[in-house]
């Protein structure tokens, strides 16, 4: 088969004013704007474009579209790409890919001589003993794993994301596509049409027939003229739940690719047909082809595809592209026609091309020499989408293909998906199609926006839903064309034959998703576009059954594989950050992200932090600290619903510490509420469980306590909250806050008050404190935030105020003991579990996990417990177990530990089992290393001032 | 993906609500059995046909609402006023 470009042909879609120079291999070629880079090869008399994965077979052009399995190729450090597709541009360095050393000399072309060893599940059967030689068996086969080169230094490229609510979403933009588009447009609907070749138009782009171009003129005028949106060199790659859809583009402008999620209120999936090839002896060879390969090589790039051709068809298409061949001067030298008893049997020919066609005509069989045989076998129903949509597409016998069933009412198909019809046919079923779609669209607009209460009112009741009164197409037949007497090549993309799927029928796979898995079949590249209904052949002669009896696959998304850059898309992730970041920035900090907030982790030395606070005063940030106000008569029964503890009697301007469980009795979240007035609360979650928390008062106030009159407002990004901590922290405060009396006996402990701190008014301060220390926690009007802590910065000098992170909190707060929720506690850790057994009132009428608790007062649980190291210079791992001697057995596990800058030792917080609870308990920790190591459970949860003295101060 | 109706805000997609599973009344605490407590933990129905469920607005006005969905089609029916998690569901 020789190809080579022709005189200019009317359909043609390149410009051959335009020159485009590449390299194929290395070696310098050119083409034209418009060429694909397979046509452009093609073109310039190129045969061998990839070799086949197993075998290493040279492949050429089958279909020089889109699903082409044989024209894989790497463009620069783009591995897959689909030269039968992408657009040539200058300056493209094109490679082979699953060649080695060169696609002319390929040594793994070997294997093609063990071939009757390498058939289905050869993998599965050879390399499962002895698994010790599995790595090296793994090692070598990767290397001839098929596809491109992924190059780890390509630089991150653009992707994009869009959101869109068109009315009508076509894919497909043949004819019947268009008109689908123009009727719905016209009757109101808002139109995007999607087209997965670079033109809009279908099977009229590469048809010669006059009325066919002058339709399809038409058609793009019309189209032109409209304002549908249009997507070309895009795909719908899925439908899901109430036609939420995929679509990707691949001709952005600036993305490499955008992902377009549409949520489409009806879809008219019009993807047309995809030729089926035809499996006989010798069907890769190259220089078989699709009758649409051969219609497209000449009408839309002017290539001729070879000097004498056999065309062997049972339909109108291989009518056509006879007199398309004649035209570009290619010898017929015989119509073998499907409809009768003529096959034709095998192709022979060197491994790089074909020579002769083996036909088994009338006259008995019959060699014919050729350079080029076309096989219009019949078509595969692309019919992805209907499946997605819930559909079970069923097999017409006489028809020889699979039609949509019943699908939802919401997805229309229309276009020789649908059925058959000349091309006013599908034009008027296509319209047809499209004012169905646009009416059924009108009604569930409709009712969108009639069920949206705050949406403006909606005019009209709404519209009956529209029947279907479509002049359904016809079905014109067509033999039953899937294998010749010989076997050949089902799968050219995963190089399975019809040989191994009978093979695998026999050795019991004779279910189609069975064969598929175990073959490999239909998973390659094409996704099946082009071997699934010859995999259910196959089998089905296997099995002595019909193809409606073996049944087919189900296609599943993509409709065609996308990239993932297009599925990650853009990266759009937000963070929080409080009004004194820009004050941490500027001040060495080294930031931890926690969920979304960027917190400031520590200013250098964490342990200096520590010191500084249990001497002088610090500083932290902790305005992502949960903050709900809590409103209404009713909000003392709230607390007591959602804390174990009791809550009736709080005092306005008192503070108390509370504990939340599930209903399961597992630990849920803690932190402090303070009375701040008569019907005014102010509720302190943990930072990470700020938004649980909030869903959680509202699910418990709405659903089970509506009566209640509590009204909730998140607040946590309203106030800035800063805590100043460390025994000089009562005079930094003194120098900054007006009216409130700072002095411990006006102010104690456990205790809010209100203030105008630094100027800023409305703040208000709760003397608690992780630390240990005499601390206040203040919070301020979030706007003023950095101006308040900048205040007690500059006042402070004297004092040696600074600031210090999260890390030295962890620190201090481990040395105090305090547990943090979802660190020290888990899924499992009930209430009594974190030492706090007795805030639990079970006298309470009812509390959240009240019975559950109650239950397991009367079980020994695990508990939380300080544990030290015997050696004070060794910090076991978070997470290190606790184990029973020189065993494994797991006893529990340390869940915090750093070292003590107080103390100059290791501390940790773990879980134990009950009877490992008790201070002075000694206990083996096995660490990361596998070393054993002593440690000794104490008494208190504090290391440190277990009394608590300094707190209180 | 599923277009869920709230009350409020309309048809949304459901990654804009939290699912909160199947409604179910919660027994008095006071006199539930352990059997009967746990059922109404860890114990569902899921039935496939009709199902009343709560879902709650996260990304919207953020209420709480019950609804009947099919599971078996994913149809709604009856969106009835928020709050109303628990009613008539038991």
């Amino acid at each position: 088969m020789t190809m080579s470009r022709q005189g200019v042909q009317p359909t043609e879609v390149i410009d051959r004013a335009v020159k485009l120079r590449f390299r194929w291999n290395g070696k310098r070629f050119s083409g034209f704007e418009g060429d694909t880079i397979a046509s452009a090869l093609a073109a310039a008399g190129e045969q061998i474009f990839s070799r086949s994965m197993k075998y290493h077979r040279p492949r050429g052009i089958l279909t020089a579209d889109y699903w082409d399995p044989n024209l894989m190729v790497q463009v620069g450090d783009d591995p897959n790409v689909r030269a039968g597709h992408r657009l040539l541009e200058s300056g493209m360095d094109v490679r082979s890919q699953n060649v080695w050393p060169s696609l002319n000399r390929d040594i793994k072309a070997a294997n093609r001589y063990l071939g009757r060893f390498l058939t289905a599940g050869f993998y599965y059967k050879t390399f499962m003993r002895p698994q010790w030689l599995w790595p090296t068996y793994e090692r070598v086969l990767a290397t001839f794993a098929p596809g491109g080169k992924v190059d780890l230094d390509t630089p991150h490229a653009y992707h994009d994301k869009r959101y869109t609510h068109p009315d009508v979403v076509v894919a497909g933009a043949g004819p019947a596509g268009i008109e689908a588009a123009l009727a719905a447009s016209n009757a109101g609907a808002s139109v995007l049409l999607v087209s997965h070749e670079h033109q809009v138009g279908g099977h009229l782009r590469y048809s010669s027939d006059a009325a066919d171009q002058a339709a399809l003129a038409e058609l793009r005028s019309t189209l032109g003229a409209s304002d549908i949106e249009v997507l070309t060199d895009s795909t719908v790659t899925g439908r899901y739940e109430d036609n939420w859809l995929g679509i990707v583009q691949r001709n952005h402008p600036i993305a490499v690719e955008r992902l377009i999620k549409a949520r489409a209120k009806t879809l008219v999936v019009a993807p047309g047909l995809i030729e089926r090839p035809y499996v006989f002896e010798g069907n890769d060879r190259p220089g078989v082809i699709t009758p649409g390969a051969a219609r497209r090589l000449i009408n839309l790039w002017g290539v001729k595809p070879g000097e004498r051709a056999v065309v062997f068809g049972a339909n109108a298409e291989a009518d056509a592209v006879v007199g398309d061949l004649e035209r570009v001067g290619t010898e017929i030298a015989a119509v073998i026609d499907g409809r009768t008893a003529a096959r034709i049997s095998s192709t022979a020919g060197s491994s790089r091309a074909v020579e002769a066609v083996m036909v088994d005509g009338a006259q008995g069989p019959q060699r014919i020499e050729a350079d080029v045989l076309v096989v219009a076998a019949g078509w595969t129903a692309p019919t992805s989408l209907l499946n997605m949509a819930g559909d079970r597409p069923v097999y017409d016998p006489a028809a020889a293909r699979f039609f949509p069933s019943d699908p939802p009412s919401n997805v229309l198909a229309t276009g020789g998906l649908a059925g058959d019809g000349d091309l006013d046919g599908l034009r008027r079923h296509g319209a047809a199609t499209g004012r169905l779609a646009a009416a059924r669209a009108a009604a569930v607009r409709h009712r969108l926006q009639a069920s949206t209460a705050r949406a403006l009112p909606v005019d009209g009741d709404e519209p009956a839903w529209a029947p279907d009164e479509r002049a359904p197409l016809g079905r014109d037949p067509h033999p039953e064309l899937y294998r010749a007497d010989t076997h050949g090549m089902v799968d050219m993309s995963e190089d399975i034959s019809s040989k191994d799927l009978v093979a695998a029928a026999h050795e019991g796979y004779d279910s189609v998703e069975l064969a598929k898995r175990y073959t490999t079949a239909t998973m390659g590249p094409s996704q099946g576009k082009l071997e699934t209904v010859n995999t259910v052949a196959a089998i089905a002669e296997a099995r002595g059954e019909t193809i409606s009896q073996v049944g087919t696959t189900v296609w599943r998304p993509p409709y065609a594989p996308l990239t993932l850059g297009a599925l990650a898309g853009r990266m759009f992730e937000p963070v929080r950050v409080s009004s004194i970041h820009p004050w941490h920035e500027a001040n060495n900090v080294s930031i931890i992200q926690a969920g979304q907030w960027l917190r400031p982790d520590h200013y250098g030395d964490p342990a200096a932090e520590v010191r500084n606070v249990r001497r002088n005063v610090g500083l932290i940030d902790v305005t992502p600290l949960g903050k709900l106000d809590l409103r209404g008569p009713d909000v003392p029964k709230l607390l007591s619903l959602l804390y174990v503890n009791k809550w009736m009697k709080l005092g306005v301007g008192r503070v108390r510490y509370g504990m939340m469980c599930a209903e399961d009795g597992v630990v849920l979240d803690d932190g402090v509420t303070g009375r701040l007035g008569e019907d005014h609360y102010m509720m302190s979650t943990t930072s990470s469980g700020a938004g649980g928390v909030w869903e959680w008062v509202e699910n418990w106030l709405q659903t089970e306590r509506p009566d209640w009159q509590v009204h909730v407002t998140p607040v946590t990004t309203a106030y800035a909250s800063i805590n100043v901590a460390g025994p000089k922290s009562r005079e930094l405060m003194s120098r900054v806050c007006e009216g409130v009396d700072l002095d411990a006996e006006a102010f104690p402990y456990m205790t809010v008050r209100e203030a105008t701190v630094a100027g800023v008014a409305g703040c208000f301060m709760w003397r608690i404190g992780f630390t240990g220390e005499l601390s206040f926690e203040l919070h301020v009007p979030a706007g003023h935030g950095l101006h308040v802590w900048e205040a007690l910065m500059d006042s402070g000098c004297d004092l040696g105020v600074a600031s210090f992170g999260l890390e030295a909190q962890r620190i201090m707060r481990l040395e105090k003991g305090h547990f943090i929720v979802g660190q020290d506690t888990d899924g499992l850790t009930l209430g009594p579990s974190t030492g706090m057994g007795s805030l639990i009132k079970l006298d309470k009428d009812d509390f959240a996990g009240k019975p559950e608790l109650a239950w397991a007062a009367d079980r020994s649980l695990p508990m939380v417990v300080a544990i030290q190291p015997d050696d004070p210079d060794v910090v076991p791992e978070e997470a290190a177990q606790i184990v029973r001697g020189d065993t494994n057995e797991i006893l529990g596990r340390i869940t915090s530990s750093r070292y003590s800058p107080t103390l100059n030792r290791s501390i940790c917080l773990g879980q134990v089992e009950p009877d490992l609870a008790a201070g002075g308990t000694k206990v083996t920790v096995l660490l990361e290393s596998g070393e054993r190591i002593g440690a000794t459970v104490i008494d208190h949860h504090a290391h440190f001032d277990p009394a608590g003295e300094r707190l209180r101060g | 993906m599923l277009l869920v109706t709230c009350p409020n805000c309309g048809p949304r997609n459901s990654t804009d609500l939290r699912y909160g599973g199947e409604s179910h009344a919660r027994p008095d605490p006071n006199t539930a059995s352990r059997s009967e407590w746990r059922a109404y933990l860890y114990l569902r129905d899921n039935p496939a046909g009709w199902l009343r469920e709560n879902w709650y607005c996260a990304s919207g006005c953020r209420r709480w609402f019950s609804i009947e969905r099919n599971t078996a089609t994913n149809e709604f029916r009856d969106p009835p006023l928020p709050g109303d998690k628990r009613g008539g569901a038991a």
